[in-house]
Order: structure tokens, then C-alpha cells, then sequence
């Protein structure tokens, strides 16, 4: 493109960010709020976080989420990166086609329809709906995310590298570990960070899935929120969204030095 | 694919690491749908849970036989009868139509200015691009509330400035559900379109301004042109889950017609007739496999190619 900036570009760009993050930015500073009515301001205050610590519903909402999370987000992890491999390294095989058609259509899908197709067949195996079908449910959602990161990885690396292991003799698990998963690991990582959110964000499929004492942090605001607005709401939001920009600045402060070491590298070997 | 000769024991790993996510898929992900087809032709019944039971294996052949007496289209045929359902349907459409068209508008704007802008910096407007889709959508959607409640900050700010004597009503009107929908969906959109842009070679506009063809042509003729790979991924990403939202219609919207992720929602957690929803589900999937097949091709020629 054509470096010249335009005025376009710059109230293109100034409108965008400020619709993206506006809404944002008053939801955190009116969770600061002192008053009651969330439309009036009344001075700065931590009330609504001291507030929340004792919310013992809210927290625990939380942890079960994050558990949930964290597990599905593993389990989605191995499960993608698996799928990714065998879209990308085996060539043609039976059934391929179903296969990457039932990676790609969840990624779409509308939730309701996973939501409701994961539960029913939950009751037709009869399996009790609560913590596992929760987590059962956003695995098999968030893999599909794992897959595509890990797949976009694994098609632009030289896979010169993993046969000239295998060349020399190095048997093909080995191979995976010590030359394949080093080199993909900044993707696997993304994709398990991905899985993460994407569960802990989840209301519709988790809304199906869940059963007695499986609520999850996204269904407990849901049943604040539709009762009306709170500042107390406000303040959970703020955490998570504060947890949530600290995760990801943090990750792609880990994939610069990387990729700095990786082009520090490059260029050791030319002055060799 | 390697092209050394597999070993048996090597061909034996392969098929595990085909086999395992392949296996989950089937199970979670296509007998699920399967069930659903059933259930949507099986009758409401009054017993809990509330569907006639699904196949039973053990009772052999004349299960069987019972199995294919007892389905009916009567489900269908009741959503076919009732205009609640076919209005539902035509509003998610609408509203998805509509919607994606102002997400082309603005999410191409914000991906060119993104595209042109000096390069050092262009890493940084993708993060501030993505970082709100890494925030809660329910979050997202909650903030708006905040925002256009009948004495929210948009009246206080239009009755401010005076543009407005008597404050609207934002909240509960489709006005809302079209603006929460963009503000979640933004990502989804400048992000593909940003992607074919960024490739787009620059010689190409320059031999254009060369040869004295005016700015606005040349973006016409050559930049729009090449950049419709993204412009396509980036409105069937944002047109499919928009067609069966149901966070933003039913926070920001209002009760007159619903849209149809909310009937399904319904028809499941208040009047729980399963058959029902199943059957909206099946509609509302049949309806989406064309843009659905489209993207997954989109998406695996994408990959193949190597973005």
C-alpha cells in the first residue's frame, strides 16, 4: 500500500478505536462509582469491589469457571494441535473431507444449535449435566479455534527440517517433540489462550450444557444483568477485562522476544 | 507429506493422531446433530424428558420398524403453520443482512486506514483491533446498557449538547440490537479485509497513478478488486452467527419480534417442547449450509495456500 497517510486514514482509524473502546473504557471507570444509581456520578470509590468479595455466588461462579477454563482449554490444546497435523502432514486420507468439514463449521456455527445438539445428546446417553458437560461441551467448541491457529503455523514452516531428522534416523515422535512442537509452540500456546476465553466467555452452550451446581460466571452476570444493571457488575467486569488485557499483552510481549531471539538467530548464521 | 516410505509402526501413529481428535469430533460434534434430526421428528410427549425416546437397540427389528412408524413432520409442520416462526426466521436474515452491510462500510474503512498507515505502527492497530474480541462478548454487550438506558450517557451527552429536546428511547428497539451486533463483530470483519490489503502490492497503485489514473479509479479498478477474498471471508464470519444470536437481540432488544435464536431459546427453557427447537434448529441449519460450505472451503484453500 501506499505510504502517504490520508486524512482518511487517520479519522478512519481515530473513529474506529474510539466506538471499540469507549464503551469499554466507561464501564471500567463507572465501576469506580460511588453511587448507587449507575447513571449518576457520585466521586471515586472501591465500594462495588468490597462488595463483590462478598458476593459468595459471584466467586464461586468464577472458580467453577475458571476450572471449566483452564481444563477445557487443555484438553481443546492436545485435541487441535492433533487435528492441525493431520490436516496438514498426512496428505489424503479416508474420510478427510468430513474431517475438515467438522473442524471448520464450528468455528461459525450459530451456539445455539451446538448448544442444543450437545445437550440432547447428553440426555440420550444419559450422562448428568453439570461440571463435565460443561467442560466436555467447550472442548469440543474451543478445538476447533486450536486448529486453525496451530494449522496457519504449521503450513508456513519449512518441513525440510522434520525430514532431514527423520532422514538421519530419528523416529517420528521424537521428531514431533524436539524439532516439530518447538517450533509450533508459539502457536500452541495462542490457541490454548484462545480455548481459554472463549470458555470463560461462553453463556449459550454453557446455558444448554450446565446442571445443579455447575453455574458459570458468564450465567450468573447473565441473570444479574437481565434483572437490571449494576454497579457490582460493573466492578466483576473490570477484573476480568483487566485479567484478560494483561494476558494478552503479556503474551505478545513473550512472542516479540521470540521472535527477536528467532531473527537474532538468522542473523548470526549469515555472519557466519 | 514426507517422502520417505511409512513404516508399519509409523503408519500405525498416524492413524492414532488422525483417529483421536477424529473420534471426538464424531462423537460432540456430528451424532449430536443426528440426535437432533431425530428428535425434531419425534412427538412432545408429556413424561419427562420431555420427547419420546430415541432409539432403543436392544429391542431389535421391531423397534426398528416402531423407530420409522413413530417419526413425523408434524413438528415442521407446525412451524411451517404458525408466523411466528417464519417472521422469526425473515427478522434473523434481515437483521443479518442488514447488519453485515454496515460492517463491510466500516470495517473496510477502518482496515484501509489500518493498511495505510506507516508500517512501524500497523502491528500495534492490530492488537488495539483485537484486544476488545478478547474481552467477554456478554461484557461487551453489557456495556452498551450502561450506555443507552433512558437516562444513560448517549441521552445525557444528545440532551447536553442540545441536540435533543425529549431523550429517545435506545434500549428494547432494533436500533440497539443493530449497534451492539457491530461493535461485536467489528474484529471479525477488519481483520480478514485488513489481511488482503496488507498483501496488496503497491507497485500496482503507483503504475496506476503513473499512467494518471485518479485516486478514487484506482482504488475502484485495482484495490477493491483484490481485496474481495477478505471482504467475502470477513462477511460470511460475521453473517453466519449473527443469523442465530441470541446474547445481543435479547439484552439490547426488544419484544415485539424475536429474532430466531431467541425463539429456539424460548421454545427450549420456557415452554421446554424440545421436538420444537430441534426443529428450529434443523431449519435454521439447513437454511445456513451454503454460506457454511462456502467459508469452510474459504478457510481450508486460505490454509492450504498459507496465509
Amino acid at each position: 500500500m501506499m505510504r502517504r497517510t490520508s486524512w482518511f486514514s487517520v479519522t478512519a482509524i481515530a473513529l474506529g478505536l474510539a466506538f471499540l473502546y469507549l464503551p469499554i473504557a466507561i464501564l471500567v471507570i463507572y465501576s469506580f462509582n460511588a453511587s448507587q444509581l449507575v447513571t449518576v456520578w457520585g466521586g471515586w470509590s472501591l465500594r462495588w469491589y468490597v462488595e463483590l468479595l462478598s458476593d459468595r455466588a459471584m466467586l464461586e461462579a468464577a472458580f467453577t469457571s475458571l476450572v471449566i477454563a483452564m481444563l477445557s482449554a487443555t484438553i481443546a490444546t492436545v485435541l487441535g494441535t492433533l487435528a492441525a497435523i493431520a490436516l496438514t502432514r498426512f496428505g489424503r486420507f479416508r474420510g478427510r473431507l468430513l474431517f475438515s468439514g467438522m473442524t471448520y463449521a464450528p468455528l461459525v456455527m450459530p451456539e445455539v444449535i451446538t448448544g442444543l445438539s450437545l445437550l440432547l445428546l447428553f440426555v440420550a446417553v444419559d450422562w448428568d449435566r453439570g461440571f463435565w458437560t460443561v467442560t466436555v461441551a467447550h472442548t469440543t467448541l474451543t478445538m476447533c479455534f486450536v486448529t486453525v491457529v496451530v494449522q496457519s503455523r504449521l503450513v508456513t514452516f519449512d518441513m525440510s527440517l522434520e525430514e532431514a531428522a527423520m532422514d538421519l534416523g530419528c523416529p517420528p515422535l521424537r521428531t514431533f517433540l524436539t524439532v516439530t512442537l518447538p517450533l509450533i509452540a508459539p502457536a500452541v500456546a495462542a490457541g490454548w489462550m484462545l480455548a481459554f476465553t472463549l470458555s470463560l466467555d461462553d453463556l449459550v452452550i454453557a446455558s444448554f450444557t450446565t446442571g445443579p451446581g455447575a453455574t458459570t460466571l458468564p450465567i450468573r452476570i447473565y441473570s444479574q444483568v437481565r434483572l437490571g444493571v449494576k454497579p457490582e457488575i460493573n466492578a466483576i467486569c473490570t477484573i476480568l477485562i483487566t485479567v484478560v488485557a494483561l494476558g494478552v499483552i503479556a503474551a505478545s510481549l513473550l512472542t516479540k522476544r521470540q521472535r527477536m531471539q528467532r531473527e537474532g538467530m538468522v542473523a548470526l548464521g549469515a555472519v557466519r | 507429506m514426507t517422502t520417505a516410505k511409512p513404516t508399519p509402526s509409523r503408519r500405525g501413529a498416524q492413524r492414532l493422531v488422525i483417529l483421536i481428535p477424529y473420534l471426538w469430533l464424531l462423537a460432540f460434534f456430528l451424532v449430536p446433530f443426528l440426535i437432533v434430526l431425530k428428535i425434531s421428528l419425534s412427538q412432545t410427549a408429556i413424561a419427562q424428558p420431555p420427547y419420546t425416546p430415541v432409539l432403543d437397540p436392544a429391542a431389535g427389528w421391531a423397534a426398528l420398524k416402531d423407530f420409522f412408524a413413530e417419526l413425523s413432520f408434524a413438528n415442521y409442520l407446525s412451524l411451517a403453520a404458525d408466523t411466528l416462526y417464519l417472521s422469526s426466521y425473515l427478522k434473523s436474515v434481515q437483521v443479518a443482512a442488514f447488519s453485515t452491510m454496515i460492517l463491510l462500510v466500516i470495517g473496510y474503512s477502518l482496515a484501509y486506514g489500518m493498511a495505510r498507515a506507516p508500517r512501524r505502527l500497523q502491528p500495534l492497530l492490530v492488537t488495539l483491533v483485537v484486544l476488545p474480541f478478547w474481552t467477554s462478548f456478554l461484557i461487551r454487550v453489557y456495556a452498551w446498557i450502561n450506555i443507552l438506558q433512558r437516562d444513560g450517557l448517549l441521552n445525557q451527552a444528545l440532551l447536553a449538547l442540545r441536540l435533543i429536546d425529549e431523550p429517545p428511547v435506545w434500549l428494547a428497539t432494533d436500533t440497539a440490537i443493530y449497534i451492539g451486533i457491530v461493535y461485536s463483530y467489528l474484529p471479525f470483519m477488519v481483520l480478514p479485509i485488513y489481511a488482503a490489503l496488507e498483501k496488496l502490492d503497491e507497485s500496482l497503485l503507483e503504475a496506476a497513478a503513473d499512467l494518471g489514473c485518479p485516486p478514487w479509479k484506482t482504488f475502484w479498478l485495482v484495490t477493491l478488486p483484490l481485496s474481495l477474498p477478505g471482504v467475502f471471508a470477513g462477511a460470511l464470519l460475521c453473517f453466519i452467527p449473527i443469523v442465530g444470536e441470541f446474547v445481543i437481540p435479547d439484552l439490547l432488544g426488544g419484544s415485539e419480534t424475536l429474532m430466531i435464536g431467541q425463539t429456539l431459546w424460548t421454545e427450549f427453557f420456557s415452554n421446554r417442547d424440545w421436538p420444537i427447537a430441534s426443529a428450529v434448529a434443523v431449519v435454521l441449519l439447513i437454511m445456513l449450509v451454503v454460506p457454511i460450505v462456502l467459508y469452510q472451503q474459504f478457510e481450508a484453500r486460505q490454509i492450504e495456500r498459507g496465509r
